[in-house]
Parts: structure tokens; C-alpha cells; sequence
């Protein structure tokens, strides 16, 4: 056994499910999330991504960065934490947010996990506590990172419930979308979620590490006859996208990290105005965002349809008079859509969905580099919802 | 009884009674609350033996704002001073005392040289002292505008410095952040004029004389805008107090004493109420606090009600008391070696040298008290017949350092303390040991439990550049007006600090009757 003091050895981390998801990565594409490796894809980035749309997909969230965040004050603190009313989020529920400095400038966003009175789990991108600790004073709380105590997994797509059902787990039936449940896995408590990062129905599984190989192995066999499949990040990305989904450090730049402060996003320049609610306590920015308010915002998040089947990575957005206005921040040709399609970042005067804009597209065919300007229509929902999202019983697929 | 939601004004320390004072004048429903039984916070006169009396904290002024003495007509409402222009003493175990007096040099043995830097020196620093005391009266600037108009207070403070002349500017820039004894061994040679220069830059601080930013704390001591330079009040520090208190209640203001603030309430982002220990519930939209900006924003206020960068900044604010106060009941006036007759009711410095301060300094910053510490002396009763029988004294002492976070803690410290404050004391009055009635100490521990300073800081809340003007209390609330709407600071944790001056309070109150209704 090696000393617990020789920790600096392992440069990069295994997560809980390793031995199941090296044996599964046929390709050996690996990329480093946080402290971990993780699969970039298994075996092909389109299969995969069929499966997730058409069957369903498994991807290891385990190195997503988790906070437990218990004690009296708990609820008054993430209150303080996030734009959000956090009391509005039953026990049982889970909720998406973001976070902000103090000049109301996005930190990142995550999920509040409502696990029991005066409980609860804060799941974020980036690793957010020393900024938790930071917010906490004053508050009779207690704040843990938690992420290599936990193994998480997301089963997602329209048979993700039929695999559960299949595993015997009869809770689903009444579980609404963000609703958490616990049942009996083999004598641990596994808690089920029905949440996910790609628009569809989709559940995610929490387990603790020593239980999370025989989850993987439950789920495949489980699975089998639904088509599951794994899938890296890469699959979970086109997914993200086409469900209208942010990113940190790709669709805003996290504010702690930001050298510029031109650079950075408050909640209204990122489409979340309905996640700031000025009519519960004192939250950080919550000055700084009234006043925003009052001014009005700089930019604005767009969905855009862009005309044409070239992906607009990276593309200047330009107005009818041919001035920039924004570029693309995300971008995909979405294989469900049958549609190019992009978020983008365009100044606050541009954008609404009456407005043309057109992205400038570069592109290569066989190394000859090609310009396109192609019109782009202003998208008012998330590309991709299907039905299924959102039915109480999930449907059975 | 006040009919109207009235303008709160918390704590009747002399800024917030200041503050109470101007804002009763332009016709607001005033009312303070102060959890002591008596007015003066900090700024107080107490007796400490039977028939002994002595200003709590501070013993002398020398930065009382003209402004406020002259709109408040504090001599109208009783103040007197006993002595204006009181002269430092720097005493010495073998040879005369060092005698000052702004530029003057009135006794003592120094070189040709020392003796014809000192008046260039002194004038100098108060040429640049007064650059500081020009902002005393104003709103600090912000750092950030919107508008071009709103860095004018900004463009106005560089004009200052740049109205000093190419030369002098140049040197002020040069020594704004330097430790005062390389400035003082740039100037002079002699150890004992030096420990006498130093101590001003470093009293009431925790800092010591190879500390940067000494040269900033000693601007400060010598910004005062007043022509009294330093000078004892007749009734010690309280009767400064009273005379504001008297200002205020003529004006109309109310004063509660012995009601302690617990907590602010605040609704939709704006103070709603006060809360008192009593339970008492006071509905306020205007609130002012006097106390410093730690128990205002952290202890009533609470973090919750602030953004969490701003909140570990106020929490990052730095506060820790070195200087302990020692109050000495005489049955006699007791005689200082070298020292004339006369000179025994002056400022009376106990700083040989400015190594002697810095070796003091250095058991500050491992929390244990100096061995050798510094001591300002006043024995007011040489002008100031009503704080002692007749024929008997007071000797009021500021002792330093004596650090709020004493490793082990101050009780089991006071005995050996209070026999070292004697032995050093012995040494430069020999016999006065003999004199000695009753004493009293007050360790930063004692003074923040009585008048509730967080760390038992006199100034609220150390006072260098990186907690001045703009910075202070921390940058972003620098302009009196808290994030909370109707929450002002107006106390010595916000501009321009610490010492009795009132400028505080007179700048909140000016800017809480200037913000639109």
C-alpha cells in the first residue's frame, strides 16, 4: 500500500468507474477533467451520440466537482451565495443557478441539491470553495468538497428509464424532472436524479465509490437489450449544445478568472434572468445587478439557426450593415436538428429574434480555406426538447 | 418624544454626536443611541479613584476639526482648554529633556547640525501634513466614475499634492511610504531627537519606526487644519464631548443613554429598524453608525446583508490595539530628571530612541508587550484644577505596546504590566513610587469591552495608507454611505480616521443631507 504522503505520485487520477470505462474505451482517447481522466470517446463520437438520441448513453460525472454544504444556516447561505431563491427548492429537489461576484459578474453555474432538512449538495464546473468558505462568513455552516467521495454517473436518453425500470427500480414512475430519489443498490443507498446536461430525458446516479463498478456493471446488463452505450465528452458536447446549455470557460469566462472586465458576463447577459430574484434576502451582486437592470445589459446569449450545413466555430456575428456585433461562443452541425446551429454573444442592441445577423464562416475543404457569410435566424427556445423531457411517468421506450 | 421615523444615530462618541449635531441643525428628527451611561464613547473623562478624574483614552488634542468647533460653537456650549500649544517633552535618564514645539526648538543638547535640520524638517512635514489635513474635510474619491464630473474629488486631491511646488511634491511623493526612521536618519544624528519624531509617527499604531507607511501615520498625527496645535481640555477629554453633546441637544437632537444597538434591520435592501439589547424596536430609513466599521457591518449589520468580497474585506480590516492606557492617582506632582519645573504639565515622551521603539515594536508583532515600552505622559492637573483634589495629581500614561492579542492573554498579564509601567516610570521620575495612590490599566482588551472598539483600537481600525482616504474603512465604502441604502459610517473607521476630530461625523452627516430624497 503506497503511503497516503506519496499522494503527488498520481499526477492524474482514476475516477470510481476506471476499470469499467478503460475497458470500454476502444480508442484509448483520454482528455483530464479537474483531477481526473476521462474518455473523450469510447468508440466513435457519432455511434455514441446516436445512442444518446436514439437509445441511451452513460457518462462518468464523477470528476464534476461536488459541494456538501450543511448546518442552521444553510439555506440563508446559498440564499446569500446565489441569484436564485434557494428556499424555493424543496427537499428532494434540485435546482440549477449561478453564483456571482460582487459586481453581479457570473463566478459559474451548477446545481443545488436539496438531500435533506438543512442539506445540501452544490455541484459546479470549476472548484468553487474558496469561494464558498470565503462566502460563508457569518453563517453557521459547514462546507465540504465531497467529489472523491462520491461516484456519479448519467445514464441519458429516451430509454435511459426503460433501463432503470429493467434494474427493478420502480421509483422513477413518479420521479418529475428535478426530483431526487434514494433506493437499494446490493445494500448501498444509490440516489437517482433525474437531471442531465443534454436536454433529453436522463437521469443521473449517485453512488459511493466501492458500489460504483457494480452500478456500471448493473446498468450494462440492465441495458443490453436498450442499446446503451457509453459516451465521452465529445457526444455529451453536441448534446449540451443543441439542448441550449452554458458553459464555463466557453460561453463566459468564469469572473474569478478574468483579467479583463469587459470580459465577463452577468446573469442577464447569459439568457438567466429568470435566476436572479431581487425579492428574497441579500445576495452577492445583487447591487450591482439592480443597477444593471436600471442601465441595462451589454450583450446578450443567442440561439442562432445558421443557414447552410458548416459548423459556425468561432464565427464573427455581423449586423445587416456588416458591423460586428458578437461571435460565436459554441457551435455544431446537430445531426437531430438537421441544422447548423450556435450560441453567440451579441451586443445587447442586436439579437432579438426579428433581427438578421450573419455569422462569417471559415472553413476548409482538403486544406483550401473557404469564407462564408451566412444569414442566421435568432432562435427563441432550446434547439432540441423533445416531449419526453419532461412526462410523468417516463415514457417507456 | 420624537413623532417622526428619526434620523439614528448610533453610539454618542464625539463623531456621532458631530454627526447628530449638523443633522439636528438642518432639521432632522435626531436621535442617539448610546449603550454607555454616559456620552463621549472613547472621548470621556472618568473617575478612577475617589476624587480622581482622567480623560479615559485620549489625553490630548491636536486634530479637533475648526470646522466642527466653529459651527457647533463648542465654546459657546462650555468647552475650554486648559492648555492650547502644550510643548513635547522628550525625557531622558542622563541628560536634559529635548523641548519642542512645532518648528521650535525651546531646550536640550543637540548638534549644530540637528539643531539647524530640525526647523526645515518639522515645517516641511506639515507643509506635507497639510496636504492630508485638506482631505479631512472632504468625501474621499472614488476609484471608479461613471461620469467625468465624479473624478474631480480625485483630480482635486492630486491638484493638492501638486500645489506644493515641484520640490516638495517630489519629496512627498518619495517619503508618503516610507518608515519614519529612515527619513529621521536622513536628517538628523541624534538618537534622542529621533525616538522624540518617531513616536508621533507611531503611537496608537501597530507599527514600529522601521515599519513603512510611519511616515504616513505621522503626516496624520500633524494634519490638524486648528491654530491650538496641541492642547489639553479643561475636564479631560469628556468636556470635548459634552460641549457636542450640549451642540446637539441645543440643535434638538435626542440622546438615549444606556441603550445598546444589538442588531440592524434591513428590508428590500435598505435599513428598516434598529433593534436595542432591550428589545426595543426602533423604525429608522436613515441610520448613522459611529462605531467602527468591524461591529457595524460585520456585528449589526451581519455579512449576510453584504457581498461576499466587500464582507472579507471589512472582516480583513485591520484592528488590533497596542496601546494600554495606565492611570496614576499622585499624592504629589512628581518631579522628571531633566526636566524644568514648568515643563512637568507638557506632553512627556518616553522614547530615548528609535531603536528603543523599534525593540518595543518587536514584542508587538509576536504578541507579547514590550519589556521597554514607549509612554506619552500628561500630568493635566498642572493645568487643570478640576480633575484632582488640590495639592494631589493625575498622571495619564499611553503605554504602548501592550497588543490586544496578547499570547496568553492580558489577566494573568496585568500584574507584572502595571509593576513594569512603574519600574519605567521610576527610572525617569525617580520617588514617584512613593507618590502613587491608586492606579488603573486599561489594556486594549479593557477598552474594547468599554467602548466596544473591535481589537480595543483607538483609531477604529489601524490607520496606513493602505487604510486611508479612499481605502477606508476598505475601498468601495470609502464615501460613508454603506451598501446597506440609509446605512452611513461615521466613525473613525471611515475618513479620515482616527484622533478626537469630528470630521467624520461631519462629513456623513454632510453627505447623508446631500443624497436626494
Amino acid at each position: 500500500m503506497r503511503s497516503p504522503r506519496a499522494h503527488y505520485l498520481q499526477v492524474v487520477k482514476h475516477t470510481p468507474f476506471h476499470t469499467r470505462t478503460h475497458a470500454a474505451n476502444q480508442l484509448n482517447l483520454w482528455h483530464r477533467w479537474r483531477d481526473y481522466t476521462v474518455s473523450d470517446a469510447y468508440f466513435d463520437v457519432a455511434l455514441e451520440y446516436t445512442a444518446l438520441r436514439n437509445a441511451c448513453a452513460v457518462f462518468d460525472i464523477s470528476p464534476m466537482t461536488k459541494h456538501r454544504i450543511s448546518g442552521p444556516d444553510a439555506l440563508p447561505f446559498l440564499n446569500r451565495l446565489v441569484t436564485r431563491d434557494v428556499s424555493k427548492i424543496s427537499e428532494g429537489r434540485v435546482g440549477y443557478c449561478v453564483w456571482c461576484d460582487d459586481r453581479g459578474q457570473v463566478i459559474d453555474d451548477g446545481t443545488i441539491f436539496h438531500l435533506g432538512q438543512n442539506d445540501y449538495r452544490l455541484c459546479s464546473q470549476e472548484r468553487q470553495l474558496d469561494w464558498l468558505v470565503r462566502s460563508a462568513l457569518g453563517f453557521d455552516v459547514q462546507i465540504r468538497e465531497e467529489t472523491a467521495e462520491i461516484a456519479a454517473i448519467a445514464l441519458q436518453g429516451p430509454t435511459s428509464a426503460a433501463v432503470l425500470r429493467a434494474m427493478g427500480i420502480s421509483c422513477i414512475e413518479s420521479l418529475t424532472p428535478f426530483s431526487i430519489s434514494v433506493v437499494d443498490l446490493a445494500g448501498a443507498p444509490l440516489m437517482i436524479s433525474r437531471t442531465g446536461f443534454t436536454g433529453d430525458l436522463g437521469y443521473e446516479l449517485w453512488v459511493a465509490p466501492t458500489h460504483a463498478e457494480q452500478l456500471w456493471d448493473a446498468l450494462f446488463e440492465a441495458g443490453a437489450l436498450y442499446g446503451i452505450k457509453p459516451m465521452g465528452t465529445h457526444a455529451l458536447e453536441m448534446a449540451r449544445i443543441e439542448a441550449g446549455f452554458i458553459q464555463a470557460g466557453v460561453d463566459f469566462l468564469p469572473a474569478d478568472r478574468a483579467i479583463r472586465t469587459d470580459r465577463t458576463r452577468s446573469p442577464f447577459e447569459l439568457d438567466l434572468t429568470w435566476l436572479v430574484d431581487f425579492n428574497k434576502d441579500h445576495f452577492t451582486g445583487r447591487a450591482a445587478l439592480l443597477f444593471e437592470r436600471t442601465r441595462g445589459p451589454r450583450y446578450r446569449l443567442v440561439r442562432l439557426d445558421v443557414e447552410g450545413n458548416k459548423p459556425a466555430k468561432d464565427a464573427y456575428i455581423y449586423d445587416d450593415k456588416r458591423r460586428v456585433v458578437g461571435a460565436v461562443t459554441s457551435s455544431l452541425w446537430s445531426p437531430m436538428c438537421k441544422a447548423s446551429i450556435a450560441l453567440a454573444s451579441v451586443e445587447v442592441t442586436r439579437g432579438s429574434p426579428s433581427d438578421t445577423l450573419w455569422a462569417e464562416i471559415y472553413y476548409q475543404k482538403e486544406l483550401k480555406w473557404s469564407r462564408a457569410n451566412a444569414r442566421c435566424r435568432v432562435v427563441s427556445e432550446a434547439f432540441y426538447t423533445p416531449a419526453r423531457r419532461k412526462l410523468t411517468p417516463p415514457p417507456n421506450i | 418624544m420624537i413623532k417622526q421615523k428619526p434620523t439614528v444615530v448610533i453610539g454618542a462618541g464625539h463623531n456621532g454626536l458631530v454627526a447628530a449635531a449638523y443633522l439636528a441643525r438642518a432639521g432632522q428628527a435626531v436621535l442617539v443611541l448610546e449603550a454607555g451611561a454616559h456620552v463621549g464613547g472613547a472621548a470621556a473623562t472618568h473617575e478612577f479613584f475617589k476624587g480622581f478624574r482622567v480623560s479615559s483614552v485620549s489625553h490630548l488634542t491636536s486634530l479637533l476639526d475648526p470646522v466642527v468647533h466653529n459651527d457647533l460653537s463648542l465654546a459657546r456650549h462650555g468647552l475650554v482648554f486648559a492648555k492650547t500649544h502644550v510643548k513635547s517633552v522628550a525625557l531622558a535618564v542622563d541628560q536634559e529633556a529635548l523641548v519642542f514645539e512645532g518648528a521650535q526648538l525651546l531646550a536640550g543638547t543637540l548638534s549644530e547640525l540637528d539643531r539647524a535640520a530640525f526647523a526645515p524638517f518639522v515645517k516641511r512635514m506639515q507643509r506635507f501634513a497639510s496636504v492630508l489635513g485638506r482631505q479631512h474635510g472632504r468625501v474621499p474619491p472614488r476609484l471608479q466614475w461613471d461620469r467625468l464630473i465624479d473624478a474631480w474629488p480625485a483630480a482635486r486631491f492630486g491638484l493638492d499634492v501638486r500645489r506644493l511646488g515641484r520640490e516638495d511634491m517630489r519629496e512627498f511623493l518619495r517619503v508618503i511610504t516610507m518608515a519614519i526612521q529612515d527619513v529621521l536618519d536622513e536628517e538628523f544624528s541624534s538618537d534622542h531627537l529621533k525616538g522624540a519624531l518617531a513616536m508621533d509617527a507611531v503611537l496608537g499604531t501597530k507599527l514600529g519606526p522601521r515599519s513603512g507607511n510611519t511616515v504616513f501615520s505621522y503626516l496624520h498625527r500633524h494634519s490638524g487644519q486648528g491654530h491650538l496645535g496641541v492642547a489639553l481640555p479643561q475636564g479631560g477629554m469628556g468636556a470635548v464631548s459634552q460641549s457636542l453633546a450640549a451642540a446637539a441637544r441645543d440643535a434638538g437632537a435626542e440622546i438615549r443613554l444606556n441603550s445598546k444597538v444589538t442588531s440592524l434591520e434591513v428590508s428590500a435592501g435598505a435599513v428598516a429598524a434598529v433593534l436595542l439589547e432591550s428589545g426595543e424596536r426602533v423604525e429608522a430609513s436613515t441610520v448613522l453608525s459611529s462605531l467602527d466599521p468591524k461591529t457595524t457591518l460585520l456585528a449589526l449589520l451581519g455579512a449576510r446583508h453584504l457581498d461576499t468580497e466587500l464582507a472579507q474585506r471589512v472582516h480583513h480590516f485591520r484592528s488590533i490595539g497596542t496601546a494600554a492606557k495606565v492611570h496614576i492617582a499622585l499624592s504629589g506632582l512628581p518631579q522628571f530628571r531633566g526636566v524644568q519645573p514648568e515643563h512637568v504639565g507638557e506632553r512627556l515622551l518616553i522614547c530615548p530612541s528609535a531603536e528603543y521603539a523599534d525593540e518595543a515594536f518587536n514584542a508587538a508583532k509576536y504578541q507579547r508587550y514590550s519589556e521597554q515600552p514607549l509612554m506619552e505622559l500628561s500630568v493635566p492637573t498642572v493645568y487643570d484644577a478640576t480633575l484632582a483634589p488640590p495639592g494631589q495629581h493625575v498622571l495619564s500614561a499611553i503605554v504602548q505596546y501592550a497588543p490586544y492579542d496578547l499570547k496568553g492573554g492580558w489577566e494573568q498579564a496585568r500584574a507584572p504590566f502595571e509593576a513594569l509601567v512603574m519600574q519605567v516610570l521610576e527610572r525617569y521620575a525617580p520617588g514617584i513610587g512613593k507618590l502613587v495612590l491608586a492606579t488603573e490599566l486599561l489594556t486594549p482588551v479593557d477598552l474594547e469591552r468599554q467602548f466596544g472598539m473591535t481589537g480595543g483600537h483607538w483609531h477604529h481600525g489601524e490607520l496606513s495608507m493602505d487604510q486611508a482616504l479612499m481605502l477606508r474603512p476598505v475601498h468601495g465604502i470609502a464615501q460613508y454611505q454603506m451598501p446597506v441604502q440609509g446605512l452611513f459610517l461615521c466613525g473613525a473607521g471611515a475618513h479620515p480616521g482616527g484622533g478626537v476630530m469630528g470630521s467624520a461625523g461631519r462629513n456623513a452627516a454632510a453627505v447623508v443631507l446631500k443624497r436626494p430624497s
